[in-house]
């Protein structure tokens, strides 16, 4: 089973449609073969209008429809009754293949999404080393992108060129049943369209290929001139270069100029074939009626037949194309996506009831693992580990040690020899169970876009634990496993807290508590809590002790109890001060903003605020102070690519925005007296938006003079003053009786701003915080909100040490019988290392650990060593005695 | 105590001296201006190295730890740099640095993610620091070379 279909995936995409929808296209296929009769019939009913109908050739009037005597009409009812026949025809026809299509539609987009998700399960099945050699930008576009073209063709796949072909069938039909000759005429050019057209296709490709060639060439020709533009110059070889150019577009322009050729070629021929054919049917036609043996009616109705065939015949050859395509496509796809030694599907069949325990002693059997036919990782390696013992695993790098690891936690597969938990052999464990069970934490462990709660619980979500809670979720589930993806309702109850020893989810924080306080991040997490917010609506309680401690803090700050230690490290919220360590925006307003139309860049065209600014003459003043904020920012970063994350980060200006805010300058050029030129309204609030977000001791862009802020203070009042009622309410005003809903936990304990540039300030005030919050038992409350901190993409707003120290309590919480580490704690300082190694030997009592470093000196803290080399194991045995005796451990002590 | 000064202050150190000034300025618009009070610690030999620093005004004392204790080592003064090593590898601290006794030290802070940020997004910038750290390593055998020629 090591690379097969076991999931269905053929290499043929025909082979795929018939696989997973062979019920679906037959009956698609019954019901374009009914439609048929029905196109037949509005072919053939024109022939009896214009004869019977109109001409009233071959039938006696009044005829009795339906041949019971009960209808008798005239010519003229005859007439209308054949034309509501024939439209009664029209609807049938249409609708059934209205509903055809629409049928074919589900069955196409059932196959995209049944292909897309196994596509999906392979990846999470692919054995680990291949994504060293496979990028995720390499797996990306196959899944989202080409996978929606090969869909799209999925769908047509067997029901276009039936239904096309059917059509074409049946006009033939009529054509040959009105008169072979005819019939023989209206086919007798299909032959040849059927072999020239591909054939002229077929060079066009060709030539395509060629095109691509010759354009990247030339790419590569000019930035080799580029490079080499002063030797050129000082040379003074242009000449020649233009001649090698010269000769080069020349190349480019042939082949474009014969590819436009060619597809004229076949548009004409296909345009001449199609409509060359009605001579024939004027000619024969023509004859046949003068002749007698064929009526108007019939020629008329052969005409409109075979305008008809033009379409599906077009239709056919579009296909053609299309499958070649499609088929290519989807065969480039699947071969990605079959590396050697996946996991078997079996493994990750979804499971139901409790893992089983893991609680034997490992023992490794002539355990060998490669990495591909030369590169040994492990080789023949033997040993036992009894449950709840602890081992350390040592040696070089590459010896050995690191692959077994791996190999322990599954994300190597053994190439020879086994590894047995008591009486299971490892290979055979399920995913979901091994995950349940097994605790890995490898060097630099990867942390997901989720809450800091969320990241810890989401290794206790290996099996659904409550079924869909509605109706139309379970709909969807139905349609789900209709296209082969998993019936499992991921909005279900997933999370085993009982795993964890939680009670439940609301206990479940204070075994996050225990388990982030044993690796060191409790704080760093108490500290996230800090930076959170909180509605203080649904959370009245905690505002009000948030209060409290702002009174209590500042008793710290100053009065009779002051703590020297915080001299000069906050700038608290003064109405009658500038207060340097916060923005222009944020002194000016001297408050949060609640409303988007007073945050961030929307503020500078707030029409209140404008006005203010207005009244009090400092409108020209920011805008000329905004331009040289964007001066500086332009100058900073414009050699940066677009979405750096550095824009984010310090740039004033968004990285879309530098080139508007590039031509601003340059039509915002200061006259020769050193004053502005008249600036538009929309220039005017770009520029004035920049200095709003100048925050003085930060950005040290020595903007901002004393007399500055005395104007900014003289706006601040009149803001306060006169804004209307309307505008005040988006505004949380810096007001130290109140909690501020728009700001931090912290901000809202400080009210005020921690200075910048004094180091040591964050520790310090952080120390006095943490003081102040424990006086008042809300260190909890804290830590609960640092929970919900969403820890970005990839984990980006933790630290990298963060993050290790929050995927071994991830593996901690879990409880595991076996604890993988593999040079886990590298990446934390030496002192969290000392810190966080006695926490873990401490936490796994009673649990196996296997604990690979390659920090030798950490062995000695366990009772007994495997020590690898060149992916042997060399040294196996107590550490005491392997200390004393010589060998690679003792040699390893002797270096470090 | 503005940008200007600051980005003078980087030219001045061999380390950054041949790289572009605009990059030079966005590097200390990035970086933090920090002020330690006399006797405050910088950082502490065996702290995971996260910073350089550049000393804009005041004193540093170099010290180690060793069986007898602390002992200094060096002082560094204006626009010389601090712990560089940290931003371009992975290793702790070498040393303890602390702000002399007599006045303020006033340092700008590099952080090593932010100055990678940079030096990924212009390769240029990582050149020109290897031919300096190369001119180091041919510095240093040298010096060797003359010591060991001198005992010898």
């Amino acid at each position: 089973m090591a690379s097969g279909a076991d999931d269905g995936l053929d290499r043929s995409i025909y082979r795929y449609v018939i696989r997973f929808s062979i019920k679906d296209t037959l009956a698609i296929c019954g019901l374009v073969a009914a439609a048929q009769l029905f196109y037949y019939v509005t072919l053939d009913l024109p022939k009896n209008i214009m004869n019977q109908g109109i001409q009233g050739k071959g039938i006696q009037f009044p005829v009795d429809l339906g041949g019971l005597g009960w209808f008798s009409v005239g010519q003229i009812q005859y007439l209308l009754s054949l034309c509501a026949l024939f439209f009664v025809a029209i609807l049938i026809n249409g609708g059934l293949k209205q509903y055809v299509n629409s049928l074919k539609g589900k069955l196409g987009e059932r196959l995209l999404r049944r292909l897309r998700f196994q596509l999906m399960a392979r990846i999470l099945r692919f054995p680990v080393p291949h994504f060293r050699k496979t990028s995720s930008g390499e797996l990306i576009p196959m899944l989202t992108a080409e996978v929606e073209q090969i869909g799209g063709f999925m769908g047509d796949a067997f029901v276009q060129p039936l239904m096309q072909a059917g059509m074409l069938l049946t006009i033939a039909i009529f054509l040959f049943v009105q008169n072979p000759l005819m019939g023989f005429a209206a086919v007798s050019l299909f032959p040849l369209q059927a072999y020239i057209v591909p054939k002229l296709q077929k060079r066009v490709k060709a030539l395509g290929k060629e095109r691509v060639k010759a354009v990247r060439k030339i790419s590569e020709r000019i930035g080799e001139t580029v490079g080499g533009i002063q030797e050129v110059r000082t040379l003074g070889t242009a000449a020649w270069e233009r001649a090698d150019y010269t000769d080069r577009f020349g190349l480019v322009y042939r082949i474009r100029y014969e590819i436009y050729q060619r597809k004229s070629l076949v548009k004409f021929i296909n345009n001449t074939l199609n409509q060359g054919a009605p001579l024939l049917f004027y000619g024969i036609g023509g004859y046949l009626v003068i002749e007698g043996s064929l009526s108007v009616g019939a020629l008329v109705a052969a005409l409109t037949a075979h305008k008809d065939m033009t379409a599906p015949w077009k239709e056919l050859l579009d296909y053609y194309q299309q499958s070649q395509d499609a088929q290519q496509k989807y065969e480039q796809v699947i071969e990605q996506f079959q590396p050697e030694n996946m996991l078997p599907a079996g493994l990750h069949a979804p499971s139901t009831g409790s893992a089983p325990r893991l609680d034997g002693p490992i023992v490794a059997n002539a355990l060998t693992v490669h990495e591909d036919a030369q590169t040994k990782l492990l080789e023949g390696v033997n040993f036992t580990i009894a449950p709840g013992e602890h081992v350390a695993v040592v040696g070089p790098a590459n010896g050995g040690r690191e692959a077994l690891a791996l190999t322990l936690a599954r994300l190597y597969l053994p190439t020879g020899g086994s590894i047995r938990i008591g009486d299971v052999d490892l290979a055979t464990v399920s995913d979901a169970d091994l995950g349940a069970r097994l605790g890995y934490v490898g060097p630099s462990a990867y942390v997901f876009s989720a809450s800091v709660r969320d990241n810890l619980a989401y290794g206790l979500r290996q099996r659904v634990l409550s079924a869909a809670e509605n109706a139309e979720r379970r709909a969807m589930l139905a349609e789900a496993e209709k296209a082969g993806n998993l019936p499992l309702d991921v909005e279900a109850q997933w999370v085993d807290y009982a795993q964890s020893g939680a009670k439940d989810a609301a206990d479940f924080d204070r075994v996050a508590a225990e388990v982030l306080t044993r690796v060191d991040l409790a704080e760093d997490v108490f500290q996230l809590g800090l930076r959170g917010r909180i509605d203080p609506r649904r959370k009245q309680a905690v505002a009000d002790a948030i209060l409290a401690a702002r009174a209590a803090f500042r008793q710290r700050l100053s009065g009779s109890q002051a703590d020297p230690a915080l001299k000069g490290l906050i700038e608290t919220f003064d109405p009658e001060r500038y207060n340097d360590n916060a923005s222009l925006g944020e002194n000016l307003l001297f408050g949060t903003p609640l409303d988007a139309s007073f945050e961030g860049e929307a503020l500078a065209t707030q029409p209140d605020f404008l006005a203010v600014l207005r009244a009090k003459g400092m409108e020209a003043e920011l805008v000329a102070m905004g331009r040289k904020v964007a001066e500086t920012m332009v100058e900073l970063f414009a050699g940066l690519p677009a979405g750096h994350e550095f824009f984010d980060r310090f740039s004033f200006i968004a990285a879309d925005d530098l080139p508007a805010y590039q031509a601003i300058l340059t039509r915002t050029v200061p006259l020769a007296d050193g004053s502005l030129p008249a600036i538009d309204e929309e220039d005017r609030a770009r520029l004035l938006s920049l200095p709003l977000k100048l925050v003085d001791a930060r950005h040290r862009l020595g903007l901002i003079d004393k007399d500055f802020k005395a104007r900014a203070l003289a706006v601040r009042k009149a803001l306060h003053g006169d804004l209307p009622e309307a505008a005040r309410a988006k505004i949380a005003f810096f007001d130290p009786d109140s909690y501020n809903a728009a700001a931090s936990i912290q901000d809202n304990i400080l009210f005020g701003r921690v200075a910048y540039g004094q180091a040591k300030a964050q520790a310090t005030v952080g120390q006095t915080i943490r003081e102040v919050l424990d006086a008042l038992a809300l260190r909890e409350r804290v830590f609960e909100i640092g929970l919900d901190f969403q820890t970005g993409v990839a984990g980006s707003r933790l630290s990298a040490p963060q993050r290790q120290k929050l995927a071994i309590a991830r593996a901690l919480v879990k409880r595991p019988d076996i604890l993988v580490m593999n040079d886990s704690i590298a990446a934390l300082d030496r002192s969290a290392q000392a810190r966080v190694l006695d926490a873990i030997i401490d936490g796994t009592r009673g649990m196996t650990l296997v604990w690979a470093t390659q920090d030798a000196t950490s062995a000695p803290r366990f009772a007994r060593a495997l020590v690898f080399s060149d992916g042997r194991l060399v040294q196996d045995g107590p550490v005491e005695d392997l200390k004393a005796r010589e060998g690679m451990l003792k040699e390893m002590l002797a270096a470090d | 105590m503005s940008l200007k000064e600051e980005t003078d202050a980087l030219k001045r150190i061999p380390l950054f001296a041949n790289l572009d000034p605009a990059k030079l300025k966005l590097l200390a618009f990035m970086s933090q201006r920090l002020t330690f009070e006399p006797g405050h610690a910088v950082f502490q030999q065996g702290d995971a190295g996260d910073a350089a620093y550049i000393v804009l005004d005041g004193e540093a004392v170099i010290s180690i730890d060793t069986p007898k204790g602390r002992i200094d080592i060096a002082r560094m003064g204006r626009n010389e740099i601090l712990g560089e090593i940290a931003i371009l590898c992975d290793v702790p601290r070498t040393a303890h640095v602390t702000a002399a006794t007599e006045k303020n030290l006033v340092c700008l802070k590099i952080e090593k993610n932010d100055f990678m940020g940079l030096i990924n997004e212009f390769p240029g910038m990582a050149v020109e620091i290897m031919r300096e750290l190369a001119r180091r390593i041919v510095n240093t055998n040298q010096q060797l070379r003359q010591a060991v020629a001198a005992k010898g």
